[in-house]
C-alpha cells in the first residue's frame, strides 16, 4: 500500500465524512461541556443540532455516486448516504423526544445525551462500512454505548436488570461475530467486503461458509431476528422509552446495512437464501405470534419489532436487487412509524409509571382524552399493520413482491398471513384506546399532562412521512437505483 | 364541470368533505357538512349516469376514464386508473346514494364523538367508490383496505355491547382473505407482465384480461382471490363475521355494509376471478354454486330462527348474496345481469330494512321481536315502508327483488357450466323461505294486539325519516316495474366479459407454444 499521498487523500476523505465527524465532536464537546453544566438545558439542543446538521449534510449526499473513502475502508454517498440519513433522522427525532421525556423522570443527565451521540457514531461506521474490521469497530461503539443508555436509571430494577442481560447476550454474540471474521478472513485472505467475492472459488470452502454461518448469528443477534432474539423484549422494556424508539430502529437500520452489503457484494447468492427464508420465517411467527400474548404496550411492541425484523428478512431472502431495495424502503417506514409509536407510549407514561409497568388496560379510552395522540397512534398502529395508504403497506409490498418474484411464494403467503395476525394485536391498542369507555376503569387516573410541542411535532412529522410515503413513489424508485 | 375528471371527483369528494367535517367547529356544522357534500357527490354521480353511453364498448377502455402515467416507470406498471363500464356504474350509483341516506340515518342515532363518525363515513365512501371505479387491481387493493379501517372504527366506537369482538373479527378475516389476494396479485401481475407486458410487472386490467394464462396455473390463483371474495360476500361457511358485524354496527354502518361494503365481494368474483382465470373459474363453478345454493338456505333458516329483529336481517343477506353468488358461477347472461341488478337491489331492500329496525330501536331501545306487537296501529306509515321493503327483499313481482332473483333462476336453470336444475330447484326454495321468515317479522313486529303501553305511544316517521325512506321506497317500485333501463347499462358489458371470458378459456385449453422472434417478441402459435 502506497502511503505517501495518505495525508492528502485523508484529507479529501474527512470532506466526504463531515457528518460522522460533526457527530462525534459535538459528543466529545458534550461530555465537556457536561462536566461543568450538569443536566444544563442547552445539552440536548447540542446533540439535536448536531445530528440535525448530520443529516441535512447526508440528505444532499443521497443523490450522489457512490464511493471509498479511508483506503477502502468506508462508502460515502449513494446507498450509504440514505442508511445515515435514516440513522441520523432517528438519533435527531429520538434526541427531541428523550429532551421532555428525560427531563420529566428527572434522569436529564448530559450523559445520555454523549452516549446516544457515540451510538450514532457507531452505526454510521456500521452502516457505511466496506471492511470487516470497520464493520466490528462499528459494531461496538454503537453496542457499548446501547448497553450503558439501557442501563443509566439506575435507580429502577428493570433498566439494570435489561442492560446486564443484553450486555451478556451482545458480548456472547460478538464471540460469534468475531470468530467468524477471523475465519473469513482465514477462507479469503482478505477482511475487504468487496474483494471476498472474487477470491470465492467453487462456490466457497467450508471454512468460509463456517465463518459466513458465524457472521450470520452476530447481525441476527443485532436485528433481533429470531432465534437470537432472546434480549429484545427485555431489553426494549427496560430502557427509556424514547431511547428503545431510537434503538429499536437505527441500530437495526445500520445492523440491516451492513448486512446487506455483505450478501449483495461479498457473497454468492444462491447458497444462503434458504436459510434467510428459514430465519425469516421463524422470525415473522415468533415475533407475531408472542406479542399477541402481551398485556404491556412496550413489551407488545418489542416483539413486534422482532416480526418487522422477519419481514426484512423476507426481502434479503429473495437475494435480487429489488428485494435488497425494499429491504432498504422498509427500514425507512419502520423507523418512521417505531419512533413515531415509541414517542407516543413515553408521552403516555405521564402518571410516573414506568413503561415497564403500564399495562394496555391503564389507558382506556385514552384516546378521546389526548385526541393528538390517539390518531397519531392510530396511524402508526395501522401502518405498522401494514394498511394502505400508509409507508407500512408500500413497505410490505416492497419486500414481498421480490419475494414472489425469487419463486418463494411460501415465504410471501406465511409473511402475509403473520401480517394479518399482527393486526390483531396492532388494532387490540386502539381498541384500549377508542373502545374501552373509561368509566369501566376503576379509578380513572389523572389526565392532566400536556403534550410538549416538539414531541407533538415530531409525531405528526411522522404522520405526514408516513402518508407522503405511501402514496407517492420518490422513496421506493430511489433505494430502486441504489443496486 | 370537466366531465373528463367526473369519475374521480365524485371517488374523491367524499374525502374532500371528510377534511371539511375534521376542521367543522360544531355539531351541526359536521352533520350538515357532511350531509351536504355527500348530496353534492349524489348530484355529481348522476352526471356519471347520463354520460356513460352502453352504446360505446367498453372492451377495451372505460368510459369516463381517468389514468395516470406510471407511478414506478420501467419497474411495475401501476397507476391510477379509474373508469366507467356496465358492471360498475350501478354499484357506484348505489354508493353515492346510500351516502346522504347513511348521513340522514345517523342524526340522532349517533350521539357522541360525531366529528370522528362522520369523517369515517366520508372516507369510508371514498374508499367504497374506489373499489367499484378502479381498473388497476393494485389500486382496486388500495381503495380495498382503505375500507376495512374506517368500519373497524364505525363498528368498534358506536357499536353495541360486544362492539370490540365484532370490529376485530371483521377486520381479521377480511384481512386475511385481503393478503393472500395480494400474494396472488403479485404473482399475476409479474407472470402477465412477462407473458404480455415486456417483462414489466403490471396490473393493468385491461392487459391481465387480455392474459392467458396456463390452466395448471390458474387453479391456486383463482382460490386465493377468490377467496378473498367469498370472505367479504360471505359466502357460506365463511359468513360467521357478519352477524357480528351487523348486529354490533350502528344503523349507519349496517347500511353500508349490507348495501355496499357486502357487494365488493361479488363485484370482485365478477371483475376478477371470471375474466383473470376463466378455466378455474368455471372448474370451481359447481363448489361455489353449491355453496351459495347452501348458504341461500341455511341464511334462510338461520334467518326464520330469530328473535333479535336485526340478526334476522342479518342473516337475509347471507340468503341474498347467494343467489347472486349463484348467478355468477352460471355464465350465462341472464344469470350475471340478474347477479348484477341483484347487488343493487339487494343494497336497496336491505338497506332499507336495517333502518326501519334503526328506527325502532332508537324509539324502544330493543331489537326483540316479541318486545313489540300491532304497532302498525301506532305507525302506519312506518309499517307501510317496512311492508315495501320486505316485500322488495322477498321477491314479490312488480318490486325490484323478483327482477333479480328470476333473472338468476332462469340463468343458472339454462347454464351449461351448472347444468344442474336439482341445485336449482333447492335455490327456489330460497325465494319460498324469504317470504317465511320476513313474513313472520312483519307478523310478530307489526301485526295482532298492542300489549305493551310504550309500543301504542310509539312516534310515527318525522320528515327526516321519511325523506331517507321515500327514494329507496321510489326505486325499489321503479326498478320493480320498469328493470329495462337499468338492465340496459350493464348488458353489453355483461355480454362482452362473458365473451371473453369463452374466448380465453378455449384459448387456455388449447396447447400453447411462445416462439420468440429474433427482437425478443413473442408470438402465441395456438395448436388445438
Amino acid at each position: 500500500m502506497d502511503l505517501s499521498q495518505a495525508y492528502a487523500s485523508m484529507n479529501g476523505d474527512l470532506a466526504n465524512t463531515i457528518s460522522l465527524l460533526i457527530v462525534a465532536l459535538a459528543g466529545l464537546i458534550l461530555v465537556v461541556f457536561d462536566a461543568f453544566n450538569n443536566r444544563h438545558s442547552a445539552t440536548p439542543w447540542i446533540a439535536g443540532l448536531a445530528l440535525f446538521a448530520g443529516f441535512l449534510f447526508e440528505l444532499t449526499r443521497i443523490g450522489s455516486a457512490e464511493g471509498l473513502v479511508y483506503y477502502d475502508m468506508m462508502r460515502v454517498g449513494g446507498s450509504a448516504a440514505f442508511v445515515n440519513v435514516l440513522i441520523l433522522g432517528s438519533g435527531f427525532l429520538s434526541v427531541i423526544l428523550s429532551a421532555p421525556y428525560l427531563k420529566r423522570i428527572g434522569h436529564n443527565i448530559g450523559e445520555a445525551y454523549a452516549m446516544i451521540l457515540f451510538a450514532t457514531v457507531g452505526m454510521l461506521v456500521l452502516g457505511a462500512a466496506n471492511n470487516l474490521v470497520t464493520v466490528f469497530v462499528g459494531l461496538e461503539t454503537m453496542s457499548v454505548c446501547l448497553y450503558i443508555l439501557t442501563g443509566f436509571i439506575r435507580s429502577g430494577s428493570g433498566s439494570t436488570e435489561s442492560a446486564f442481560k443484553y450486555f451478556l447476550l451482545g458480548a456472547f454474540s460478538t464471540g460469534f461475530f468475531l470468530y467468524g471474521i477471523a475465519l473469513l478472513y482465514g477462507a479469503t485472505g482478505t477482511m475487504d467486503i468487496s474483494a471476498m467475492h472474487a477470491t470465492v472459488t467453487d462456490g466457497g470452502s467450508i471454512i468460509f461458509w463456517a465463518g459466513v454461518a458465524m457472521l450470520l448469528v452476530g447481525f441476527l443477534f443485532k436485528v433481533s431476528a429470531a432465534p437470537f432474539h432472546m434480549w429484545t423484549p427485555d431489553v426494549y422494556q427496560g430502557a427509556p422509552t424514547t431511547i428503545t424508539g431510537f434503538m429499536s430502529t437505527a441500530s437495526k437500520t445500520a445492523a440491516f446495512a451492513s448486512l446487506i452489503l455483505i450478501l449483495n457484494v461479498a457473497l454468492p447468492a444462491e447458497r444462503w437464501s434458504g436459510v434467510l427464508a428459514i430465519f425469516a420465517v421463524i422470525t415473522m411467527v415468533l415475533g407475531n405470534v408472542i406479542a399477541i400474548s402481551q398485556s404491556n404496550i412496550k413489551r407488545m411492541l418489542a416483539y413486534s419489532s422482532i416480526a418487522h425484523a422477519g419481514y426484512i428478512l423476507v426481502g434479503l431472502a429473495s437475494g435480487t436487487d429489488e428485494g435488497y431495495a425494499g429491504a432498504l424502503f422498509y427500514l425507512m417506514v419502520y423507523t418512521i412509524m417505531n419512533i413515531g409509536a415509541f414517542g407516543v407510549i413515553a408521552l403516555l407514561e405521564w402518571d410516573n409509571k414506568e413503561g415497564s409497568e403500564q399495562t394496555l388496560d391503564s389507558l382506556a379510552g385514552i384516546g378521546y382524552k389526548k385526541p393528538l395522540l390517539g390518531w397519531t397512534m392510530a396511524v402508526f398502529m395501522f401502518s405498522l399493520a401494514g394498511f394502505p395508504p400508509l409507508g407500512g403497506f408500500l413497505g410490505k409490498w416492497a419486500v414481498f413482491a421480490p419475494a414472489v418474484d425469487a419463486g418463494l411464494i411460501w415465504l410471501a403467503i406465511i409473511g402475509v398471513l403473520t401480517s394479518a395476525v399482527s393486526a390483531y394485536y396492532y388494532l387490540r391498542v386502539l381498541v384500549v384506546f377508542f373502545m374501552k369507555t373509561e368509566d369501566a376503569q376503576s379509578g380513572a387516573h389523572e389526565t392532566e399532562f400536556s403534550v410538549p410541542k416538539s414531541s407533538a411535532a415530531v409525531l405528526i412529522l411522522c404522520v405526514v412521512l408516513l402518508f407522503f410515503f405511501g402514496v407517492t413513489t420518490y422513496a421506493i424508485e430511489l433505494t430502486g437505483s441504489f443496486f | 364541470m370537466n366531465i373528463q375528471h367526473i369519475t374521480s371527483i365524485v371517488i374523491f369528494l367524499p374525502l374532500v368533505g371528510a377534511i371539511l367535517t375534521m376542521l367543522a367547529p360544531n355539531e351541526k356544522a359536521i352533520k350538515w357538512s357532511a350531509l351536504g357534500v355527500t348530496v353534492l357527490t349524489f348530484i355529481v354521480s348522476i352526471g356519471l349516469y347520463l354520460g356513460f353511453d352502453p352504446a360505446i364498448s367498453t372492451a377495451t377502455a372505460p368510459q369516463l376514464a381517468d389514468l395516470s402515467s406510471s407511478w414506478f416507470p420501467g419497474q411495475f406498471d401501476i397507476k391510477y386508473f379509474v373508469g366507467i363500464d356496465g358492471l360498475n356504474l350501478l354499484l357506484i350509483m348505489l354508493t353515492t346514494l346510500l351516502g346522504p341516506i347513511v348521513i340522514l340515518s345517523s342524526w340522532t342515532y349517533i350521539a357522541k364523538h360525531h366529528k370522528p363518525y362522520y369523517t369515517l363515513l366520508l372516507i369510508l365512501q371514498t374508499g367504497v367508490t374506489g373499489v367499484f371505479a378502479s381498473f388497476d387491481i393494485f389500486l382496486f387493493y388500495i381503495f380495498f383496505e382503505l375500507t376495512l379501517i374506517p368500519m373497524y372504527f364505525i363498528i368498534g366506537i358506536w357499536g353495541g355491547e360486544n362492539r370490540v369482538y365484532a370490529a376485530l373479527k371483521f377486520v381479521l378475516y377480511t384481512l386475511v382473505g385481503s393478503l393472500l389476494m395480494l400474494v396472488a396479485l403479485i404473482f399475476l401481475g409479474y407472470a402477465a407482465g412477462d407473458a404480455v407486458n415486456a417483462g414489466v410487472f403490471t396490473t393493468d386490467w385491461y392487459t391481465l384480461v387480455s392474459y392467458n394464462m396456463p390452466v395448471e396455473m390458474q387453479g391456486w390463483l383463482f382460490l386465493l382471490f377468490a377467496l378473498a371474495f367469498a370472505i367479504k360476500v360471505p359466502l357460506f361457511p365463511l359468513h360467521t363475521w357478519l352477524p357480528d358485524a351487523h348486529v354490533q354496527a350502528p344503523t349507519g354502518g349496517s347500511v353500508i355494509l349490507a348495501g355496499v361494503l357486502l357487494k365488493m365481494g361479488t363485484y370482485g368474483l365478477v371483475r376478477f376471478c371470471l375474466p383473470f382465470f376463466p378455466n378455474a373459474a368455471q372448474e370451481y363453478a359447481m363448489m361455489f354454486a353449491v355453496l351459495a345454493v347452501i348458504g341461500i338456505i341455511y341464511g334462510a333458516l338461520v334467518s326464520r330462527a330469530q328473535t333479535d329483529a336485526k340478526k334476522l336481517v342479518a342473516y337475509s343477506s347471507v340468503s341474498h348474496l347467494g343467489f347472486v353468488v349463484l348467478g355468477i358461477f352460471a355464465f350465462t347472461t341472464e344469470a350475471l345481469q340478474g347477479a348484477m341488478i341483484q347487488m343493487v337491489n339487494h343494497g336497496i331492500s336491505t338497506g332499507a330494512l336495517f333502518l326501519i329496525v334503526g328506527m325502532l330501536y332508537e324509539r324502544r331501545h330493543t331489537r326483540e321481536m316479541s318486545d313489540y306487537g300491532g304497532i302498525a296501529k301506532s305507525v302506519p306509515v312506518l309499517t307501510f315502508f317496512m311492508v315495501l321493503s320486505v316485500l322488495a327483499s322477498a321477491g314479490l313481482p312488480g318490486l325490484n327483488g323478483f327482477v333479480g332473483e328470476f333473472l338468476i333462476l332462469i340463468g343458472a336453470f339454462n347454464s351449461d357450466v351448472l347444468a344442474s336444475p336439482f341445485l336449482i330447484a333447492l335455490a327456489t326454495t330460497g325465494v319460498i323461505l324469504a317470504a317465511v321468515y320476513l313474513l313472520y317479522m312483519v307478523y310478530r313486529m307489526f301485526w295482532g294486539t298492542i300489549d305493551n303501553e310504550a309500543n301504542a305511544t310509539m312516534k310515527d316517521l318525522n320528515k327526516r325519516e321519511l325523506a331517507l325512506l321515500i327514494p329507496l321506497a321510489g326505486l325499489m317500485i321503479l326498478m320493480g316495474i320498469m328493470p329495462a333501463p337499468f338492465l340496459a347499462k350493464s348488458e353489453p358489458a355483461v355480454k362482452n366479459l362473458l365473451e371473453v371470458i369463452e374466448t380465453k378459456r378455449v384459448a387456455s385449453e388449447s396447447v400453447v407454444v411462445v416462439a420468440f422472434d429474433s427482437e425478443g417478441k413473442s408470438t402465441i402459435l395456438t395448436t388445438n
